[in-house]
């Protein structure tokens, strides 16, 4: 395994620091990172002696056994912090909990906060390289790059296929990271959801398109990803009932009808199955939900070992 | 004591001319091409400008009950380090200044302490609650200039309306924060482009627009004076231009921050432009500009708002909304848009001096025999770096922090003392 570009020492904040070509990379190292993972014995020394910290001030479950795993994978140390979001304004600041961390000889971070931008406070405190393992509504970017992985395994590229991501855009930030990283891959993306639920200027920003109608929407899609639908938008005043959402929103059998044949059906989890995506089509031969899951381990391996400069 | 001052090109009648200005005790006694009298103090101003003392009518100076963001020493330095000689406190201390007590413990610590003199804005409801009306008549004898909710806003029409007639009958004008709180929601920065992309909350200028809108309706059924604070966006500009040119009495100010930067400030997270109004897009800092140039914007005010490190030094989310504004206002419009040929010197030093002593109805702002000798003096092309070391206030939290700007504040002096000089 050869690390032709240099990921040494950077920072996973948002796939936008990140050069179609170094995509590309990590998609290739992934890779080689499965094989390993489908082995009896699924682990490698090249990590071995350095330490990677888990700052998780959100919950998590998926993400976090993910990263875990993936440091494991490697032989690298791991140690958790976990704290709770609603005690952050109250309790010790972010500077002094990862400054305290720091003291104790830490090579790398994966942080997943409900603040946009806690990713490069933890950087400019320690200067280690920081992986973001999900910063409120802003960034994502290993999930971006599993869902990518999980369309570039089964179809080769991504150039000019056509993805369609529906559901609660303005609060998602799965999408924002895949819409940075798929357009680099030549990829056509379109956001679907009601207007109250469209962040402003999606267009001009991430040169996507917009759509409030389902069908149109989901027209000749190669691959259709459900977003998460959370049932506190309502008493936000975003919508009006889940019933209403789901019949004029969600991926179904019906639904999925406009779409290519052979569409790839996604969904970054935790559904709510019966709300965002029906259980027809969730389990059905053309989802790709567990194999999402599966190519996470994987990509993130790969990430730290390129991250963390581990030897092949 | 006098001071003269020699060779400097004074700003008077609108222009720049070589004059010497002699200041005997509080006020300026002679202005003239060449005066050889004697004096205490001799100031050689060659190759700078000597300016009316600059007026801001938007501070906070944290005193009492917030000491560790600034205090009024402090906050006074900080201005006279800028070149302000009268600044205006806003209400929103600890506790609030809705009452006579507090205006007065301001107003003795800044004659006593203070190195500006401090004009007390009052709260325009008990404890800025949005309840019921503060005491304006009580508080206007002890000085105050007008009332404010600043940092927030009244929401309910009704009680706005009572607070405006109540201030038209005791002579006061009425300062707007123009902020609908469910609009504004939890938003952090300008509602689009930056929202949008950096999952941020935003705040949309509607949130700013329909209560300027709802205020000018207000206010010209009563008659108040009313003055908008820190506008920031091209519709609430032109929401004011038509009720200027409609002959309602609305003035309006724009800060150093809004003119000088726009929402793209904030990639990078950095906590020292978080504040509110939110810095917007870049067609609404140009409206600001040309609204200063065509006298909609009457006013340029700080909005000098402190906060300490610990506090700004957090999540975005968590830090407080806030820029330190006295120190480096008129470096940056000097830096950013005089310099840069956006806006004249002229008409930022009337916006910051001649038009707020007309709005606080003072006998200061201009270079006049027998004004108030409230003047700076300012090298126009001298470096001036915002460091921990070199700043007055008790914050650092300026976007400008570690920056080196042009525009360095050599001398003020404030009712003929010499409150600040550079070495």
């Amino acid at each position: 395994m050869q690390n032709e570009f240099n990921f040494v020492n950077r920072n996973m904040f948002d796939l936008d620091d990140y050069s179609a070509e170094e995509i590309l990379q990590i998609l290739e190292s992934a890779k080689a990172m499965k094989e390993i993972n489908s082995r009896s014995y699924k682990k490698i020394p090249t990590l071995r002696g350095k330490t990677v910290c888990t700052l998780f001030f959100e919950n998590s479950t998926r993400t976090l056994i993910s990263f875990e795993l993936a440091a494991h994978r490697l032989s690298a140390d791991v140690v958790s912090f976990s704290a709770n979001t609603s005690s952050l304004s109250k309790g010790e600041s972010l500077q002094d909990t990862v400054l305290t961390l720091d003291a104790m000889g830490i090579d790398a971070y994966i942080i997943r906060h409900s603040y946009p931008g806690s990713p490069q406070m933890v950087h400019k405190y320690t200067g280690k390289p920081v992986l973001n393992g999900g910063d409120g509504r802003h960034a994502h970017p290993t999930q971006a790059l599993l869902d990518i992985y999980s369309i570039w395994e089964k179809r080769g590229s991504l150039q000019g296929m056509k993805v369609t991501i529906v559901g609660d855009i303005a609060h998602s930030r799965v999408v924002r990271s895949n819409l940075i990283g798929m357009k680099k891959l030549g990829a056509e993306v379109t956001v679907c959801a009601p207007r109250t639920l469209m962040p402003g200027k999606m267009e001009e920003i991430y040169g996507c398109k917009v759509e409030y109608d389902l069908k149109t929407a989901l027209t000749d899609a190669d691959a259709v990803m459900g977003l998460r639908m959370q049932l506190e938008r309502q008493k936000d005043g975003l919508f009006p009932s889940l019933e209403e959402y789901t019949k004029y929103y969600s991926l179904s059998k019906n639904t999925l009808k406009w779409a290519k044949p052979d569409a790839l059906v996604m969904h970054p989890g935790p559904m709510n199955r019966g709300i965002e995506i029906l259980p027809e089509i969730a389990d059905s031969k053309q989802s790709v939900i567990l194999d999402q899951v599966t190519n996470g381990v994987a990509v993130r391996m790969a990430l730290l070992f390129l991250i963390l400069g581990g030897q092949a | 004591m006098k001071i003269l001052i020699t060779n400097g090109k004074a700003f008077i009648n609108d222009q720049f001319v070589q004059k010497d200005i002699l200041i005997e005790d509080k006020k300026i006694l002679k202005v003239a091409d060449v005066i050889e009298d004697a004096a205490d103090r001799i100031i050689d101003a060659e190759g700078k400008v000597v300016l009316p003392g600059f007026i801001d009518l938007h501070a906070h100076l944290r005193d009492p009950g917030q000491i560790h963001k600034e205090d009024i020493v402090t906050g006074t330095a900080a201005a006279a380090k800028g070149g302000f000689t009268t600044i205006c406190a806003m209400p929103n201390t600890s506790p609030v200044v809705d009452n006579i007590a507090t205006v007065e413990y301001i107003q003795r610590k800044a004659t006593d302490l203070g190195k500006c003199k401090v004009k007390v804005i009052g709260a325009m409801t008990k404890g800025s609650e949005g309840v019921e009306i503060s005491e304006y008549a009580i508080m206007k004898e002890g000085g105050i200039v007008a009332v404010s909710d600043d940092g927030g806003c009244v929401q309910n029409a009704k009680l706005t309306q009572n607070c405006m007639k109540y201030a038209y009958n005791f002579d006061l004008p009425v300062i707007v924060h123009a902020e609908d709180y469910k609009l504004a929601g939890s938003g952090l920065v300008n509602a689009g482009k930056i929202s949008s992309q950096l999952g941020l909350g935003g705040i949309p200028g509607l949130a700013e627009e329909i209560i300027i809108s709802r205020d000018i309706m207000l206010a010209e059924s009563i008659g108040v004076r009313l003055h908008i604070a820190h506008i920031s966006t091209a519709k609430g500009i032109e929401l004011v231009r038509k009720a200027k040119s409609d002959g309602i009495a609305i003035t309006t100010e724009v800060t150093p921050h809004h003119l000088t930067m726009n929402e793209d400030a904030v990639y990078g997270f950095d906590t020292n432009t978080k504040v509110k109004p939110p810095l917007r897009h870049e067609k609404d800092r140009q409206a600001c500009i040309a609204a200063l140039i065509d006298g909609t914007i009457d006013y340029i005010a700080t909005d000098h708002a402190p906060h300490s490190d610990y506090e700004k030094e957090r999540e975005y989310n968590i830090a407080p909304f806030g820029i330190n504004g006295f120190e480096t206002a008129f470096a940056s419009l000097n830096t950013i848009l005089i310099k840069n040929n956006k806006i004249d010197l002229n008409t930022i030093v009337k916006a910051m001096s001649e038009k707020p002593a007309q709005f606080l109805g003072l006998n200061t702002g201009k270079i006049t025999e027998g004004y108030l000798a409230d003047l700076n003096i300012i090298d126009l092309d001298a470096d001036i770096e915002f460091t921990r070391e070199t700043m007055l206030s008790k914050s650092i939290n300026t976007p400008y922090i570690n920056q080196t700007l042009k525009g360095k504040v050599e001398y003020t002096i404030c009712e003929g003392r010499i409150t600040w000089e550079a070495e």
